[in-house]
């Protein structure tokens, strides 16, 4: 491995408010690598990273480049010094074509007369020279999120850049995209180009990078030849203890139907269908998962079962019909809802903890006591048993929901249902934006929870997720369910094409409709 | 804890005083002293038995207002009608006072706080059904409906209910039996001339009461849930719709129990264009007071305050007019309103940073 040095940051130090978010981290970046940096959220990734792009001006240290110390006030420096980076969300216009996005800022020719054709040339030059296959004449809505995605990488390209930063690249891609972008990123490797890569997905690391630096609590733990170490020790490390990565579960034994579904229909606004007939069944004591590409009906189809979207068709629980039954009626029957976004739905991030632990329940006893006054006490004692079950950290009721870290604010929400000791469970997302280490505990607690025969619906991005937790597993696209596999058998590959539109989905249809 | 208790507390006291040094440089530009002007303000609201007393007569009012402000925004609603709904209450109020004149006291005075606080809620419901069933905007209809309030009640004042030949814009003179007793007739050494009346003891009241309701009961949680995040209320099952119309009623509720004080304890009689604003003050007094009743209570005072020493320093003082409350009232309000500088991710003080990693 080449000796000299990309970009390094030297002992930087960077505090916000009394969050002490990179402290004296060291990391070397070789050039012509691909670098991950790997941790849990708020371990100070991010942080380091933007001080290297400029966003933030560390406190004290230093960032060299090239071997030279470097001031890098704003990310005009950092390009100027041949640093571009790709953020979680995507800085695009979506109305105007690759190309005008790609040169907005950096308009080639005189003030006067932009020199379009140029521009177009030297885009369609990088994209083929690094496998991108991007239309510099699209335009940006009509392109998928992947393609988005190469457009950024095209933006850095195109402004010379040498080293390129990627903040969580695969949250937003199906397995397929994922593949191809890391194709593309081995093809900058071999030209020569530095790819760091912000991740805290293992299998990722190991498969496309060279060197792993792992961070946590704001320090760098260690950097390593990613050959020589293994996901169990990366987790390890990240989290500071021996974590379990696979979910450590028995066959399901499964009992009566719980929920079973016929013929769903939401609309949306424009008439269309975002769930289109969607037929399930979900029975006592198994976890269903339904893997599927965001967007694909999976929100709708949660909403409309937990009654918070109308929908049409037949929706029984425990052969009661509860179609049009609202959501409170639908909690009393024994319906609990984990929903995807907790900040939006699941949690009033002012509201205490407390407070948040009887929303649902609020109208009834315990939390109600004579009359319609609560009774803050019984509520409180509920609220610690859930925070003390769930491990909530810290464990102090009178906070705000807002002061609680994503993973305990998630914990918090887990523990409020659970304790409805529900019939059906409804659980989406249920590890979003949450560490390994709660992880962990929050895999273990849905398969107890299966195991003392609760019926589990579950909605995951992440395939992973679901084909570790799920007994029975269908793929849902544009609103249908699409497809049936086996979990413990079928590859990811498969499940993806399902996912996409592949070939195999045609097949596995009509093992779909035999089930339903 | 403590940065909550700061946040609520110490941020008003320094817009409070913010204000005051601003007023104080308007006092000197206009060539007056303004330590001599602000002893002539805060010493004639303050004096007993007529400054204090007076204080607290503004005062009445504001609280009211305030607490209805403060009740809707809890729900996420901005309620600009408190104007609207308190003359349509006062216009309810005199009418039954009127026209059940010779009912016994102890009927009449509880039948016309009745029609009050009934008025006041049927006028701050409207706007709520409105939004509630067809998403009309409540600021919009709050405001359209305190014309609406203003002008009927005129109308009607003017053709149905104004006694012959009397000049003025005003009703009939309601029954004795509805009249409330005046502070004066039983607190030592406040005299009986003093129109302070028992429409305080009753905002007291609705202080303890408008808290007892928001924070410890479930029809308040689920206002005050539908107000911190409807999609999270209604994921709980809370009936946002319903809470809504609630928040308003209650709202319009309170706004009309200002009538109480105005109709029952001080002109006996419905007075057009008796309010000089309250309703809007209103929201001033929830701003200052951050939507708490112990708030709404001291910033009530303070504005009662404010009012009482205008009338004082525009009397006796070369230059300053009572004008001088109205800049002291407008940069509190400028100065809470910019709280927003101190915070968010603009923070200038990196003490009251949210961390954020």
């Amino acid at each position: 491995m080449d000796k000299r040095i990309m970009l390094e940051l030297r002992n930087v130090t960077k505090r916000f408010a009394r969050v002490l978010a990179n402290d004296a981290i060291n990391i070397t970046i070789a050039p012509g690598t691909i670098h991950a940096i790997v941790g849990e959220n708020g371990a100070g990734k991010s942080t380091a990273m933007r001080i290297a792009y400029g966003f933030y001006t560390q406190d004290t240290g230093e960032v060299l480049v090239d071997g030279s110390p470097r001031s890098i006030r704003n990310p005009a420096d950092a390009i100027a010094l041949g640093i571009g980076m790709v953020h979680q969300h995507f800085m695009l216009v979506d109305t105007m074509t690759v190309s005008e996005n790609i040169v907005l800022g950096a308009e080639p020719g005189s003030i006067m007369a932009l020199d379009m054709a140029s521009a177009r040339e030297r885009i369609r030059e990088l994209s083929a020279s690094f496998g991108l296959a991007i239309d510099p004449d699209a335009r940006i809505e009509e392109l998928s999120v992947g393609q988005q995605q190469r457009v950024e990488l095209l933006k850095a390209l195109y402004r010379k850049a040498r080293l390129l930063i990627l903040d969580e690249p695969t949250a937003v891609l199906t397995p397929q995209e994922t593949e191809g972008l890391f194709a593309i990123l081995r093809t900058m490797r071999e030209q020569g180009k530095t790819v760091v890569i912000i991740t805290h997905k293992l299998g990722e690391v190991l498969s496309i990078s060279d060197e792993v630096t792992v961070m946590r609590d704001g320090r760098v733990i260690g950097t390593m030849e990613t050959a020589k170490t293994s996901a169990a020790e990366l987790a390890r490390l990240m989290v500071g203890r021996d974590v379990l990565l696979s979910v450590d579960k028995t066959d399901a034994k499964a009992g009566a139907a719980v929920l079973a579904i016929r013929n769903l229909v939401v609309q949306r606004a424009d008439g269309s269908h975002s769930v289109d007939g969607v037929n399930l069944e979900v029975r006592a004591g198994e976890i269903v998962g339904i893997a599927g590409v965001e967007g694909n009906g999976q929100t709708e189809l949660m909403e409309a079962l937990a009654g918070l979207t109308p929908a049409s068709g037949a929706v029984t629980l425990n052969g009661q019909d509860i179609v049009s039954a609202d959501a409170r009626r639908r909690r009393e029957l024994g319906i609990a809802h984990i929903p995807e976004d907790r900040h939006r739905r699941g949690l009033l991030l002012d509201f205490d903890l407390s407070e948040n632990s009887i929303l649902g329940v609020h109208h009834r006893k315990p939390a109600v006591g004579v009359g319609p006054f609560l009774d803050g006490k019984a509520i409180r004692k509920r609220a610690r048993t859930i925070v003390a079950d769930f491990d909530v950290r810290p464990d102090d009721v009178d906070l705000p929901a807002r002061a609680l870290s994503g993973g305990n604010q998630q914990k918090l929400v887990i523990g409020r249902e659970f304790d409805l000791q529900p019939k059906l469970l409804l659980v989406a997302q249920p590890t979003r934006g949450v560490d390994i280490g709660a992880i962990e505990f929050i895999h273990r607690r849905l398969v107890s929870l299966r195991d003392s025969g609760c019926a589990i619906l579950l909605v995951s991005s992440e395939l992973e997720e679901v084909t570790a937790l799920a007994d029975r597993l269908v793929v849902i696209r544009e609103g249908k369910i699409v497809g049936e596999a086996d979990p413990r058998t079928a590859s990811a590959a498969e499940i993806g094409l399902m996912m996409t539109g592949g070939q195999s989905a045609g097949a596995s249809l009509s093992a779909a409709e035999r089930s339903a | 804890m403590i940065m909550s208790w700061l946040r609520s507390v110490l941020f008003p006291l320094i817009a409070v005083i913010a204000a005051f040094v601003v007023g104080a440089i308007v006092v000197l530009l206009i060539g007056d002293d303004p330590i001599e002007t602000y002893r002539l303000l805060i010493g004639s609201a303050l004096s007993w038995p007529d400054g204090i007393g007076y204080t607290l007569f503004y005062a009445t009012p504001l609280i009211f207002t305030g607490l209805a402000v403060a009740v809707a925004f809890r729900c996420g609603l901005l309620n600009i009608g408190a104007e609207g709904q308190l003359y349509v209450a006062a216009f309810a109020t005199a009418w039954v006072g009127i026209t059940f004149a010779n009912l016994p006291q102890i009927l009449l005075v509880p039948l016309a706080c009745f029609a009050a606080v009934a008025a006041g809620a049927i006028w701050g419901g409207i706007p709520g059904v409105l939004k509630a069933r067809f998403g009309a905007h409540e600021v919009i209809n709050t405001i359209m409906l305190n014309f609406i309030a203003v002008a009927l009640t005129s109308y009607f004042t003017q053709y149905y209910y104004k006694a012959e030949g009397d000049p003025i814009m005003q009703t009939r003179v309601i029954g004795q039996n509805a009249h409330i007793p005046r502070m004066g007739s039983f607190v030592p050494g406040l005299p009986w001339r003093i129109p302070l009346n028992v429409a305080f003891i009753l905002a007291i009241l609705a202080c303890v009461l408008v808290y007892l309701f928001l924070w410890k009961t479930r029809w308040g949680y689920e206002i005050r849930a539908t107000g911190a995040n409807p999609a999270a209320a209604e994921y709980g099952g809370i009936r946002t719709g319903r809470q809504i119309v609630l928040a308003m009623a209650v709202s319009g509720g309170l706004a009309g129990m200002v009538a109480i004080g105005d109709v029952l304890g001080y002109r006996f009689r419905y007075y057009d264009g008796f309010s000089v604003g309250y309703g809007f003050t209103g929201i001033a007094v929830a701003l200052l007071g951050r939507n708490h009743p112990a708030g709404v209570f001291l910033a009530a005072l303070l504005f009662g305050a404010l009012i009482r020493g205008g009338l004082f320093v525009d009397i006796f003082s070369d230059n300053v007019s009572k004008d001088l409350v109205l800049v002291l009232q407008a940069v509190v309000i400028l100065f809470v309103a910019a709280e927003a500088l101190f915070r968010g991710p603009f923070g200038r003080f990196g003490l009251l940073k949210r961390s954020k990693v």
